[in-house]
Formats: structure tokens, sequence, C-alpha cells
């Protein structure tokens, strides 16, 4: 099943914010705080308001003066002895201070992009320059910079999941304690088309609309309107068109929406924003950024009796919609990962530094979780001379033990974590690793093989569970379906497509319950002015939650059209079956079709009145009842060149169960661009700040993008244990790649650098950092 | 201003642009073509990919001055009388596109490719196209529609 919409990419007919033209429309630029941290003095825009083209411009000050809020973070996050997470304001254009490069204090609006970006150099910041911190090392030594002089040691909070007594009790019983120091490197998402808004306001209607690449357009509204604009909602709309990619930092809330929508308003003009890549490096949201301290337990047979984490996490300067949320909920209760460990208990310490907000990016917390499981596997399995794949099947989660109820407070639905990880060790040849290594040392290269199983939670999430935890929002899904007079489909869907094909997978499913062809069958998204309020996409939640309301709605209509269909068929409903595109008298041939239902609905002269109405048209919110726990086998197979440290990626196995899948081009897609991801994480990107929170991976000259002559073909497997609580049985598949495959890249670098005695190496595994590594176990030799 | 005349997908173009306008801007802005996407501002992601006398150009890393007398190409002038281009085709029937923004690029890169060299390696596929980033595909899909659309055209 090919996708429907790639008509309108292939040819160039995508609608990307930036392509949108408005008439009389004005264009934004940001003025940016060059420093980590300073104390603003003053902020002389004269000059800059003088510049040619020049219609406003806008400080913290004029936006303060109308009432303009604070981005508001989603996600409460309490420490462990109850105190709410310290919540900092978080203006659009900062006041008093700035706190990181990138922050931004002013916006120029002018007639052209050229005009305003001139003008945009003209504002003049007086910054006080005040001490920075950066890491999350540095941020909670003592007497540390402050970011925030009401938060002390920069903590926002102290988070704990598990049962610590059992845990002391594990470690203090166990035959052998691995302990590990790990830190999950700083991404950056780098969606490669840059974030754009587009605010525009009718005075007519005292209406304002933003356009913007997002997400999660509604979420947008609820979040800028009640807290940012203070705009009722009904006279907002937000749309989000063909967005180029998200990966999770086109979720959040940003000041330059607020902020065009606001000017727009002011200036009775639309005004217009689009990122230069420089500008998304110092503000679109980073993802990781955690050190770890993570210890595991065992019996000397290599059973695991308990682990321990201890994480710091990296907020960045300011809140971001989710962030409270992605080292908490969506890490520590992951810690079980695919294992029976039956004792748990983790601590993590969420703190502020001078550097960009940091928040959810494809895996949120996942991928940090199974690095840190699979990291200390592989240094137990080494310590303890047992086989790496040997250690983990022994620990398994057995296929029968489901539901299964972690220590961490989620309960597995299915899964079958032997199976996937035998059909990866057989389509990655396992077996026949060690001849080619020997081959591969013949020509002088370190070839290394590793293997990471995991788990993740996703399909986000049952909204009361999620309220328990501090979500202020709820998690469902909504769907609309709309039948036309003549039978043919509209379905309006909340999850927003920026990739993910729901033009195809979504009109699938509904052409496939309601039996008429697929042409028959149009999908919208993206508009709160005419899809019913969702959530949005991310966190692999879209088939399963997006596609489960969808289901329901179907089922609606369908149950509407029995009613329907059993008034013209003269039968009672209970007679009437639907199969094919009709309802049809069991047991006789006498029928009628979908659209011929649909007919009599929309024009009911025949038509049971009394008891019905007109109309064939049904929506459905769906709250799921769990996350869904995809889960599965990343088998990674390299060669280092010794003499220069370069890594070359030879084969890739990845062995996923997502439960259904409904379009296996579209998953099989989605878990290439994970693992393309994932490897880049491994191997490529990190981003740098320097001691005074400089950015010095700042574009695409220092970040260092997966390109395709770094990456292979993939080999991609699968295995289905339906998830059992949605009639899919789906259970998400956008974020496996990007989980499963770090710590199996990871683990064949180190097996390949074992015989030269390097132990340990952080992420990413750079030429120079594996040639450094070989040089100093040269020298401890 | 200087006066600028091209050939811009078939059609004659006579403007007049700023000495600073780059040709991606040319193309975005002045000419309504806004399937050629800018997605950096240092020259390496390849999004604003065209071909320029039938040779892949970034169109942000020239001005638009410096095209006079050229014969561009945009994504939108690759599809004949409604038919998708072999190159788009391959990309449809092989998934290689996900949301879509790189695809402009990558196709007139690809394309360009296979003028130069119609039987490539997979090795010299994925080293063409380094300077068009995917953050999507991971490249799988793509490198598989470049490649069977060079074998059906040997075919």
């Amino acid at each position: 099943m090919r996708r429907r919409e790639d008509r309108r990419f292939l040819t160039g007919r995508g609608r990307y914010t930036d392509d949108l033209r408005r008439p009389g429309e004005l264009h934004a630029a940001l003025v940016r705080s060059t420093l980590a941290h300073a104390r603003i003095r003053a902020l002389d825009v004269a000059a800059a308001r003088a510049a040619p083209g020049v219609a406003a411009v806008f400080t913290g000050a004029d936006l303060e003066a109308a009432g303009v809020g604070s981005l508001p973070c989603g996600w409460l996050v309490r420490s462990h002895d109850g105190t709410p997470m310290a919540e900092p304001p978080h203006l659009p254009l900062a006041r008093e201070r700035v706190r990181h490069v990138g922050d931004p204090v002013a916006v120029v609006i002018a007639e052209t992009r050229a005009e305003a970006r001139a003008a945009a150099a003209f504002v003049e910041a007086d910054l006080e320059e005040l001490p920075a911190v950066v890491s999350c090392r540095d941020a909670i030594r003592a007497g540390a910079p402050l970011v925030w002089d009401q938060i002390p040691g920069n903590t926002c909070y102290t988070w704990e999941i598990g049962d610590a007594a059992a845990t002391e009790a594990a470690f203090a019983r166990a035959d052998h304690v691995v302990s590990l120091d790990l830190v999950n490197n700083r991404l950056i998402p780098n969606a490669i088309e840059p974030r754009a808004a587009l605010g525009e306001y009718d005075p007519a209607r005292d209406f304002y609309t933003l356009t913007t690449s997002s997400q999660n357009p509604h979420v947008i509204r609820l979040l800028m309107g009640n807290f940012v604009l203070h705009l009722p909602e009904h006279k907002l709309r937000v749309i989000s068109p063909d967005v180029g990619g998200g990966f999770g930092s086109k979720i959040f809330h940003y000041a330059e929406e607020a902020i065009v929508t606001w000017a727009a308003g002011r200036l009775a003009r639309p005004v217009r924003w689009t990122a230069e890549r420089s500008e998304s490096f110092v503000s679109d949201a980073h993802g990781r950024d955690h050190v770890t301290r993570a210890e595991l337990a065992l019996d000397r047979a290599g059973r695991f009796l308990g682990l321990r984490v201890r994480t710091v996490a990296n907020l960045g300067a300011y809140l971001s919609t989710f962030s409270s949320s992605v080292p908490t909920y969506l890490y520590g209760t992951l810690l079980a990962g695919p294992y029976r460990t039956p004792a748990i208990h983790c601590q993590v310490r969420g703190v502020f530094t001078n550097t960009v907000p940091v928040d959810a990016y494809r895996g949120a917390g996942r991928p940090e979780a199974a690095y840190l499981l699979e990291r200390l596997v592989d240094r137990a399995a080494g310590e303890l001379g047992l086989d790496r794949v040997e250690l983990r099947r022994q620990n398994l989660i057995p296929p029968d033990a489901f539901p299964y109820q972690t220590p961490v407070a989620l309960e597995y639905d299915s899964g079958n974590y032997q199976a996937t990880l035998d059909r990866a060790l057989e389509a990655a040849d396992w077996k026949g690793f060690e001849a080619r290594r020997a081959e591969s040392a013949r020509r002088g290269r370190l070839r290394g093989i590793g293997i990471s199983t995991y788990v993740e939670a996703c399909g986000l999430a049952p909204s009361r569970l999620a309220g328990q935890l501090g979500a202020r929002a709820g998690l469902y899904e909504s769907a609309l379906v709309r039948v036309h007079p003549t039978g043919s489909v509209t379905v309006l869907t909340g999850s927003h497509s920026h990739g993910q094909g729901h033009e195809t997978t979504f009109a699938q499913i509904a052409a496939e319950r309601l039996g008429i062809p697929l042409e028959q069958v149009e999908v919208v998204h993206g508009d709160t002015e005419l899809v019913p309020f969702g959530m949005g996409t991310y966190g692999s939640r879209s088939l399963a939650v997006g596609g489960t309301a969808l289901v329901k709605a179907l089922d609606k209509v369908v149950a509407k059209g029995r009613r329907i269909a059993a008034h013209l068929l003269e039968a009672s409903g209970a007679d009437v079956e639907f199969e094919g595109g009709a309802f049809r008298v069991a047991g006789t041939d006498r029928k009628v079709t979908f659209p011929e239902v649909a007919f009599a609905a929309y024009v009911p002269h025949d038509y049971p009145l009394e008891e019905l109405e007109p109309g064939l048209e049904e929506s459905a919110f769906y709250d799921p009842a769990n996350f869904t726990f995809p889960g599965g086998c990343h088998i990674c197979e390299l060669e280092i060149d010794p003499e220069t440290g370069a890594t070359r990626v030879l084969q890739v196995t990845a062995v996923d169960d997502v439960g259904t899948v409904i379009n296996p081009l579209i998953v099989e897609g989605q878990i290439h661009g994970g693992l393309a991801q994932g490897i880049g994480q491994a191997l490529l990107e990190g981003c740098a700040y320097d001691a005074d929170g400089q950015l010095l991976t700042a574009s695409y000259m220092s970040y260092t993008m997966p390109r395709a002559s770094d990456l292979p073909f993939f080999q991609v497997g699968s295995c289905v244990t339906p998830c059992t609580h949605n009639p899919l049985g789906v259970k998400g598949v956008g974020e496996v790649g990007s989980i499963g495959v770090p710590p199996a890249v990871m683990g064949a670098v180190l097996d390949a650098l074992a015989p030269l005695g390097v132990r340990d190496l952080d992420m990413p595994a750079t030429p120079e950092r594996v040639w450094r590594a070989i040089q100093a176990a040269r020298d401890r030799n | 201003m200087p006066a600028l005349s091209l050939h811009v997908n078939e059609r004659p173009v006579s403007v007049e642009v700023e000495g600073r306008t780059l040709l991606v801007e040319l193309l975005r802005e002045k000419l309504g073509l806004t399937g050629t996407h800018v997605g950096c501002d240092t020259s390496q992601c390849g999004a604003c990919v065209v071909l320029l006398d039938g040779r892949s150009v970034k169109s942000c890393t020239m001005l638009a001055l410096e095209a006079a007398g050229a014969r561009v190409t945009t994504i939108e002038g690759l599809a004949l009388d409604g038919e998708l281009h072999p190159m788009q085709e391959a990309f449809r029937q092989h998934h290689a596109l996900q949301c879509g923004f790189c695809t402009p690029g990558m196709v007139l890169s690809a394309v360009d490719l296979l003028a130069r060299s119609p039987d490539p390696s997979e090795a010299e596929v994925r080293h063409w196209l380094e300077g068009n980033f995917c953050r999507c595909t991971g490249y799988h899909n793509i490198v598989k529609a470049v490649l069977a659309c060079a074998k059906a055209r040997r075919g």
C-alpha cells in the first residue's frame, strides 16, 4: 500500500508553513542573547525602530505591559518529599535576565525578511555577563552559579520511583555488583524543516489564526490561548499544515508562536517567522543530557537481583512544555526493561543550566533507560565471565508471564522477548561473528558486535494515571467520521501526520472497516477549526490511540447504519449483518450497500425518523486503558580502523514487536528512521557547549548529522504479540529504533576495542574519542 | 535593481532582483515555486537542490544573478504532463519519503547522479547523497529507490 500523500510531496506541492503567503504580511526576526547568562541592563531599540522597512520592535516590557503571560509547563512533577517542582517563569521575551545563548529579548517586525534581520542587528542589548553553569555535574556542585536565584542547587526536583528498602536489601545480599558511570549525550533534533509560525488577526471577527509547524495544534491553542495570550479558544484557530519532521521538537509551545500571534493583533497585519538553521540550534528544545550512576546487583549465577540508578538530568534554562516528565515518568518507569529484576530504585535530580531547554526527543526518556540497562548487562557479563546473550536470556520476562507488573509502576500487557531475541540472533548470524572478526583482523580492522534487548512504553496515555503522576492535560485522542450523502467519507483525526503516513493508514482503516474503496476516504488533520480536540502526534501514539478513536467512531457509524439498513430491509436490527461494504439480512441475499444507507440518512424519505435522527456522522474520544509496550532486539556489527578511530557500521539488525502491523512499508520506514537517529546518537551526534555556555555545535558544520554514507541498509524483522487493550492490537513503532540501537552500537564498539584494553566509552563514539581511548589503553599497558 | 532573464521549468522568466538575492529566494519568493526548500544556512542539507543546465546545484549557495541565461529545473518541473518522472515514481514505490521536506532536493540530486552515472553502486549512491540530509528515512528506502530507478532505466 503506497502512500497517498506522496504525490504532493514528490511534485513540490507540499504546503509547509514557510510556503504560505498572506497579503500585507510582515516578517519577524528575533533578537537573541549571545551570552549564556547575563543581566539585561538596558535594551535600546531606537535604531532598530528607525531602520528601513521596520513596522515595529517589541521587547519583553511591551509584552508584559500588554498582559502576555509565561509559557507553561504541562507536567507537575513532585519531589520525593511531595514538594512540587520549582517552576520559574518562561517569558516569551526575556526580562531582566537572559539565561541561555539564544534566549530571545526582542522581536523586530519589518516589510521583508531581509529588512527584519538587518534591523535586528541594530538592537543594542546592554548585558552584564554573569557566571554560567552548563553541565549536569557543574549544576549540582556546591557554590555553582544559580540559573534562578530562587532555586537552590539549580534543582527543579529530586524525584524517585521504586522501592529503596527492597533494593538496598537486594544489593546487600548480592554476590556481585556492577557499577557504571554513564552519560547520555545531549542531542539536537534537527528536523530538516526549520520551525516556522504565521500569526493573523481578523478584526472583522475579532479572530486570531496561528499557522505553525507543530505536532499538536490543539495543545498549542489551549496553552497559548489560555496561559500566554489570554484568548478564548473559540476565538483562536491553530493550523499545523504540512510539517517537515518533528521528532518531538515540534510538540512544545514556543515563544515565537505567541509572539507572531500577538504581534499580528497589535499590528493588524499577518506576522510570520521562520527560523534560520543556526537559530534552530539555539531555540529548538534539545534532547537527552543525563549523567547517571547505575548499579546492577546479581547473584553468582547471573540472575538480576536489584537495580539502583542515580541520574542528574539537564532541563536547560527553562521548563519546556513536557520537559519535567521526560527524565522521570518516561524514564524511571522503564528501568525493568525486558527483565525480571525484582527490586529497582531510581532517583532523578532535574537541574537547570544556562543552556537551551531540554525536552522530549524521539524516545524521550526510554533511550536513556535502555542505554543504561544494556550497558550494565554487558559490563556484568564481562565481569562475571558470562555470555552477553545468555545473561540476557536467563533474565528476560518469559512469554507466559503477561500481564507483567514491573516494580516501577508499569504493567506490560504482552510481549515475547525470547522470540525477538532468537529471531535477531539468527538474522544477524550472531554465531558466525568470530569468523568475521578474524577476517576483519586480517585487514587490520577491529570488528565488534553488540546487542540490545529493550522494552519501551508509548501509546500515551491513560489520562487518569497521567493526571495522578502530574500531567496537566488529558492524553486521549479524537476522531470524527463524516459520511457524505453519496457514501464517501471524511475522517477528521486529532493525530497529526508529519511523516507517519496517517493520510494513508487511517484511510486504510476506514476503508477496510466500512467496506468502501480507499479512494472514497479523505483524512483531515491539523486544523483546530475542523478537527475535534486531540492531543496530537508524539510518543508513538497515533495508531494506538488515534487509530482506536477512529475505530470507535467507525463502529458507531456502522451501528447507526445497521439501524437504517434494518428499516430499509424491513428486518430487525439483530438480523442485519455488515460485511464487505453491505448490510445483509442474515441467511438471505437481501442487502443494501453502504452508499445506499448513507443516501437514506441524508434523504430520509424511507427512514425511521421517529427513532433515529437523519445524517451519518459520528465522533469518538478514546482514552487508552494503558500504555503500550513494544519490545525487541537490536544487533549492530561494525568495524573500527585503529589508526584513525573511524567506525564503519556494517550491519544493523532490528527485530521489533510493535503489535499488529497495518502498513508494513510505513512501519519499516519508521524503524529505519529511528535506527538512523539512534546510530547518530551513538557515533556522530553530540551537542557541545563550552564552559561559558557558548554552543560550539551551532550549525551543520560542527553538529554531525547522519548522512547516507554513514549508514548501511537495515535488516528489519518482526514478531507480533498484539496489544491486548486496543482493538487494532497495535503498540506503536515511531521511536523503537532510537531506543534500542544506541546500546547495541556502543556494545559493538566496546566489543571491538576490548582486545586493546578499552573498557569504557561514552557516546558519541566519534573517531577522535575512539582513537584517544585506544591511545590511553596503549599507554596503560 | 539588476534585470535577470532565465528559464525556469521551461518557461522564460524576466525579473528584477537585488544583487544579494539567492537563487532559492528568487524561486520561492519571486516565482512562488515553494517546492524548493531551505533547511539550513551552511549549505549542507541539500533541501534546496535544483538542476541548473541539467546539473544539480544548491540554490541557497548561488546568487540569482549567477543563473542568468540558464535553464533551471525545480521539483515542480520534473513531472511531464502530470506523469511522474521515473525518479519520483521510484521514490513513491519504495517509500523513500516520510515528511517530504528533503524530498525535492533529494530527487533532483538523484536525477543528476543517474545522468552522470547510469549504473551506480550502493556506495556511489550513498556518497553522492552526502549533500542531502534526511532525518526521517535513514536513507534506506531512498538508496533503494535510486538503485531501482537506475535498474529500470537500463532494463
